[in-house]
């Protein structure tokens, strides 16, 4: 199919456009504003998008509708930006130069100390408010998951995020709302459907055209490194300086981002990014709402994706287990050719899936839960939010009327080389009556299935009682009890 | 100075004790704060990057840098060899740690060698292409293998002693024995290290450096250069958070970066990646605490005998007096009849561990801790009843171990407050009923007091220098020996300022703090900011005022009494005239409008080898209750509520202080919760990153969290403006937060057991606890049936 070609990439940062051609193709965002634009209100804290100093936001146009998302600029490549509004904490004030609502708030409630996470934190809260005019503390507290502040304690920042809402957002008080309009027209007229090829001395950054030319371009260099939402990719760049060349960046594939649902299930394409993913996956599984918040922070949800979470194959993946456990199935792609496997035979040792060069990974099928299922997710780690599993354990039961087991499928992450189903457990479960003997069985027979390592996130003997202690708990709320922590009684209540 | 704004006769605005904004505020959430990766690069700005040793102890035969000079962009390569003066920063003076390390390495991350190119991503990674080869030397990373393995002290043991220790034991009617074992931290300061240094003439190089002890920096830059310390300048105008992790760790990226430009004749900056920072600088000292209580059945304790032993990594840095200070704050608010209590400053093969937020304290005053709990369980009592019994006060017991007096004990008052505003005493009866019918979800609360001695234990670091200039137009330029890093420490000290001359706060300009305008500044560090520079820079305005009242008393023929600095005037005699006039007629006559303020904290003393002495001006006072919930299967849990009620004197800045105590609060919980630093069998730390390294998020944060100053105290003695310092102490306040969930576990075994949660009670360790625990009333319950049977 024919595209057009372009050789450079196209975008706006702050009130200006921008054209950028021959750059590196592991430049990263927060490389380019600081050293190259001298944007230096925008920090580098971690180089590996958990502390959130590098915050800024990037506008994008999806489904015609322009809006703005906080990512990490450490972990962002410069090659994913065309066709999106980069806006940094230099751009954040009122149009008239007097503080922006979040800033006067974060002034005002003692929000700063060393000041260092503050651009980072502005970023986030400014996000929040254009997207949210009352937030709830839940809803402060998940947008800063991704945001370290290492003197407050959050709690003048938390409150700064409550007093900024008495402000709404109109064209007096925020430039991207003044600017709106115009912007929404700019990136439609740079999106313009072309080829993007990079030319630099360390390699080639590809931004397809369209998802075909993608499979065009990967089968003629199957070595390429895919990049969605670099969310793992940048690590590769910023920690271990490994070379990633030739890129392809996949992010803003409109093909990859459709999301359906129908009586079958859920098929997510495999650019859709956990933020993108939220409300039509817990419409269909509710039970993966907390999981789903305690992936990564906000920024790492607003850029990763559920594909890239299956294609680099992590044992500790979060999304594997909840998606093993309900029998999704992976669709994958080289050139015109599709093949679709279950997602559980996709992995297959550590460090190796079942994926041939060329090949990428095109969408999820997950299928709606069976009536008189049983499904729950638990992630277990050091710290609640943003951080990577210990372990993590899907369950997905089906009894009769009678009340035995007909179908038990269990999945955990981090109990193993790849994320990995629990045979022994779930065969000590079927055909049993679902009650507290078959539970213990079930409970014992996991340390058939697992031999689990002992690191710095957990030791064996902690992950393999907390894994079986996972199946009490999911007996104990399949039968109504409490068996959790409740998170926020107060707001629940209200 | 905008003199057109009209200045008010009645009220200075920012005056001392009014809740101000920090001085940098607007510029923070505006991004136009300049840390010093920020700063314009002069032309030729060349960039450093070390190359670590990938043993934890090791020979080095041999370190072949040839693919390194010969990597693109690298414009020298530099080992300890080419350090030109003594290859030695050890603020210790133990000529023990080496700018780089030459023969032999000590830890795993030790730097080995420095290249410099023209951009940072080349020094990079033209530093990972050096070859080293090693013969590998046994290594020990743990503090109890250390002892074990005999390992050297790093520094001299300190021992307190009072009483008769063994008698003590020995007559006590009930007596316990155990072992803590508390973890270390990372400082985790959102900026990491940097230094950026610009040659200038002879041996002349000024440094930026992000450091709390420019002094030092100077120091060791100059020892370093093998020059004085005239030739070196160092300057910060504000660090992104420090928290005791840019004391000393500062020196050696200042070191390299200051050899480096002087080598080469062009600037050089060195900033590490953050996993390379987090690899190459010291942390908070793990400690394992064994300890030895003599008690009686009301829960009075008679005879402590405790060794504090701690990681303090392969040479001695600031671990004498860390180990030091841990014995300093192991009676907390207890008098002990008779103790000894001994420090082991234990080498290890890992970083060398340095000053963190409390220096030691903390460990001490858990362990400390932990020694009340013991009891408490052991007698089946609230751990609160057992502090209270204890508390320093009555007749006879007001003697700490190191034989000072507490004169300002005002715990008793705190405590009680705390628990009637808290409602203690009704939740923890609730928490127990709810515990009883709730199997999986368990609740704890505890209430834990601190007392915490201000003043560095070092007699001599207590001193301060500041300069004041008022320039003709009235307009103040405040500059001070401390440094600023988050905590507000020019905020307030130009609130002491404005106060003096009283004058609007805006009035004066804070400056970056730089060695060529106050000289021989101690670290700011030991909480002791405000308390040094903020009567450092009082002293310099009573100078200036001194000199004005004379010039004003003379010129207008009034009694000096009649000359009065009031808001934004001077009244002179009947006159009212404003500052900036006057000032302008003070410089036409030729008054000097400049002074060097000083201070040194009097009636202090420390004789380290008798152990005797009043090392502390004075205490800081707090105490909080926490209420958490734990899952006892998965030992996950959190925080629901904290009250927390502190002493900080006269609040120069209420909410300054406020945010003190509450940063502090959430830091020391992360500390005691899921920070954890996690080495492997080869030496290596780890958890070097913020994905491997956990330290609180806002979701992690209290849910409810009451944290009210105690505003009737007041300091008595005349600090300044009878404030008290506010850095430190609080940060112990979140024991309570640890002690909570070991009474969650405690619920297993019906409060009947010691729950003995080590530290950091990470949900693992929770779990664990709450195992072994019910290991515990399983085998009781199997004993009970035997006997039932017998």
């Amino acid at each position: 199919m024919a595209h057009t070609h372009r050789t450079s990439i196209r975008f706006r940062l702050n009130d200006q456009t921008v054209e950028l051609a021959g750059f590196a193709p592991d430049l990263t965002l927060l490389d380019w504003l600081r050293l190259d634009r001298r944007l230096t209100g925008t920090k580098e804290g971690c180089a590996e998008g958990d502390c959130g100093a590098c915050t800024v936001l990037v506008g994008r146009i999806d489904n015609g509708l322009l809006s703005y998302e906080t990512v990490n600029a450490c972990i962002r490549l410069v090659g994913s930006l065309d066709a999106t509004h980069v806006v940094t904490v230099e751009y954040l004030n009122r149009p008239d130069g007097e503080l922006s609502a979040v800033q006067q708030a974060m002034v005002d409630n003692h929000g700063s100390q060393c000041g260092f996470c503050t651009p980072g934190i502005v970023a986030s809260l400014h996000a929040l408010w254009l997207a949210e005019p009352n937030p709830s503390e839940a809803d402060i507290e998940r947008q800063l998951q991704g945001n370290l502040c290492r003197c407050t304690g959050y709690e003048p920042i938390v409150k700064a995020a409550i007093a900024a809402a008495a402000t709404l957002p109109d064209a007096d008080n925020d430039r991207l709302v003044a600017a709106y309009d115009a912007t929404t027209e700019a990136l439609a007229t740079f999106a313009d459907g072309a080829r993007v090829t990079i030319e630099h001395e360390r390699g080639t950054t590809f931004v397809p055209g369209d998802l075909d030319d993608l499979a065009v371009l990967y089968e003629a260099h199957p070595k390429a490194t895919i990049v969605a939402g670099s969310t793992d990719v940048g690590l590769w760049v910023t920690k271990h300086m490994r070379d990633i060349a030739p890129v392809i960046h996949i992010g803003h594939l409109e093909e990859l981002k459709q999301i359906s649902v129908d009586d079958a299930g859920i098929t997510l394409g495999a650019g859709v990014s956990y933020t993108s993913a939220r409300g039509a996956l817990v419409s269909v599984f509710p039970q993966m709402a907390e999981l789903w918040d305690r992936i990564g922070g906000e920024q790492v949800r607003n850029m990763g994706t559920v594909g890239g979470n299956i294609a680099n194959g992590s044992p500790i993946g979060d999304t594997p287990p909840p998606l093993i456990a309900l029998g999704a199935s992976v669709t994958l792609r080289k050139g015109g050719n599709r093949r679709t496997l279950p997602l559980a035979d996709f992995f297959i040792e550590y460090g190796k899936q079942d994926r041939q060069p060329g090949e990428f990974v095109e969408s999820v099928f997950v299928p709606a839960l069976e009536k008189d299922a049983f499904f729950a997710v638990y992630k277990i780690s050091k710290r609640r939010d943003e951080d990577i599993s210990a372990l993590c354990g899907a369950f997905h039961v089906i009894t009769d009327a009678e009340g035995v087991v007909t179908s038990a499928r269990i999945a955990f992450g981090g109990m193993a080389g790849t994320p990995k189903r629990a045979q022994a457990a779930e065969a000590a479960l079927t055909g049993r009556p679902w009650r507290w003997d078959t539970i213990q069985a079930a409970r014992l027979a996991l340390a058939d299935d697992y031999q689990p390592l002992s690191d710095w996130r957990a030791s064996a003997d902690y992950r393999m009682l907390a894994a079986q202690n996972l199946v009490i708990r999911f007996f104990l709320e399949s039968c109504g009890a409490p068996a959790r922590i409740e998170r926020h009684p107060a707001l629940a209540e209200a | 100075m905008d003199t057109s704004t009209p200045r008010s006769r009645t009220e200075i605005s920012g005056g001392a004790h009014v809740s101000r904004k920090h001085d940098s505020a607007h510029k923070h959430v505006t991004g136009s704060a300049d840390y010093i990766d920020d700063m314009p690069e002069p032309a030729g700005t060349l960039h450093g990057y070390l190359g670590l040793s990938d043993r934890a102890h090791a020979r080095i035969p041999s370190l072949d840098l040839n693919a390194v000079r010969a990597s693109e962009g690298v414009v020298a390569v530099l080992t300890g060899a080419d350090v030109p003066g003594v290859n030695d920063i050890s603020p210790s003076g133990r000529n023990d740690e080496p700018v780089l390390a030459e023969g032999k390495v000590l830890f795993h991350g030790q730097p080995v060698f420095a290249v410099i190119a023209e951009t940072r991503e080349l020094a990079r990674r033209a530093a990972k292409k050096a070859v080293i080869g090693y013969e590998d030397l046994p290594h020990v990373t743990d503090v109890r293998a250390a002892m074990d393995a005999n390992y050297p002290l790093v520094t001299d043991p300190l021992k307190l002693e009072r009483g008769d220790i063994e008698a003590g034991l020995a007559a006590a009617p009930l007596r316990l024995k155990g072992e803590m074992r508390i973890g270390g931290q990372d400082h985790f300061y959102l900026e990491g290290h940097i230094a950026f240094a610009i040659p200038g003439e002879d041996d002349e190089v000024t440094v930026w450096s992000s450091t709390q002890h420019p002094s030092e920096v100077q120091h060791m830059v100059a020892h370093a250069l093998g020059t004085v310390s005239n030739a070196v300048t160092v300057q910060v105008r504000r660090m992104g958070g420090g928290f005791g992790g840019k004391e000393t760790q500062s020196n050696q990226f200042a070191a390299i970066a200051a050899i480096a430009a002087k080598k080469l004749n062009r600037p050089v900056k060195i900033r590490p990646d953050r996993d390379d920072d987090m690899i190459i600088t010291g942390k908070r000292h793990d400690f394992v605490v064994d300890y030895d209580v003599g008690y009686d059945e009301s829960g009075v304790i008679h005879a402590v005998d405790a060794s504090f032993a701690a990681r303090c990594g392969f040479s001695s840095d600031l671990s004498g007096p860390v180990t030091d200070r841990a014995l300093f704050h192991a009676d907390n608010c207890y008098f002990y009849q008779d103790v000894r209590l001994v420090s082991k400053p234990m080498m290890t093969n890992t970083v060398s561990n340095t000053a963190f937020r409390g220096f030691g304290g903390p460990q001490g005053m858990l362990g400390g801790e932990r020694m009340i709990e013991e009891v408490a369980y052991a007698l089946g009592r609230d751990p609160l009843e057992i502090r209270k019994a204890n508390f320093y006060g009555g007749e006879g017991r007001n003697v700490t171990p190191y034989h000072q007096t507490v004169e300002d004990n005002i715990i008793g008052r705190i405590v009680e407050e705390l628990e009637t505003s808290s409602d203690y005493q009704a939740r923890r009866a609730e928490i127990i009923d709810f515990n009883e019918n709730s199997p999986v979800i368990r609740r704890g609360i505890a209430l834990t007091p601190v007392k915490f001695g201000i003043s560095f234990t070092a007699t001599w670091y207590n001193q301060a220098g500041a300069l004041v200039h008022v320039y003709q137009d009235g307009s103040i330029h405040l500059n001070h020996g401390g440094t600023e890093m988050g905590q507000g420490l020019n905020t307030k000290v130009a609130q002491v300022l404005a106060e003096e001359f009283q004058v609007d706060l805006d009035t004066i300009r804070i400056t970056a703090t730089t060695t060529g305008k106050v000289p021989n500044t101690s670290a700011t560090a030991a909480s002791s900011g405000t308390d040094l520079n903020g009567m450092a820079a009082a002293n310099a305005a009573q100078q200036i005022k001194t000199r004005l009242v004379a010039f004003a008393s003379e010129k207008f023929s009034v009694p000096a009494e009649q000359v009065e600095f009031i808001p934004n005037h001077v009244r002179i005699g009947n006159e009212l005239m404003a500052f900036g006039d006057f000032i302008k007629l003070a410089y036409q006559a030729r008054i000097q409008l400049s002074a060097a303020g000083f201070y040194k904290t009097p009636d202090i003393h420390w004789d380290r080898a008798s152990g005797k002495g009043r090392p502390f001006y004075y205490f800081a006072y707090g105490a909080a209750v926490s209420e958490v919930s734990v899952d006892t299967l998965t030992g996950e849990y959190q925080v629901d509520r904290v009250d927390v009620l502190h002493d900080t004197g006269r609040s120069l800045n209420p909410a300054l202080d406020i945010g003190q105590i509450e940063g502090a609060f959430v830091q020391g919980m992360g500390w005691l919760t899921t920070e954890e630093l996690w080495w492997d069998d080869e030496g290596r730390l780890r958890t070097h990153a913020p994905s491997t390294y956990k330290i609180p998020l806002a979701s992690d944060r209290p849910k409810i969290f009451n944290v009210k100053l105690a505003d009737w105290a007041e300091n008595r003695e005349p600090t300044i403006r009878r404030s008290k310092a506010v850095g430190e102490p609080p940060f112990m306040l979140p024991i309570s937060v640890l002690e909570a969930l070991g009474m969650a576990v405690a619920s297993i075994a019906d409060y009947q057991v010691s729950p003995q949660l080590d530290a950091p009670a990470t949900p693992e360790r929770v779990l664990m606890a709450v195992e072994r625990l019910k290991a515990l009333v399983a085998d009781a319950e199997m004993s009970g049936k035997d006997g039932a049977d017998a």
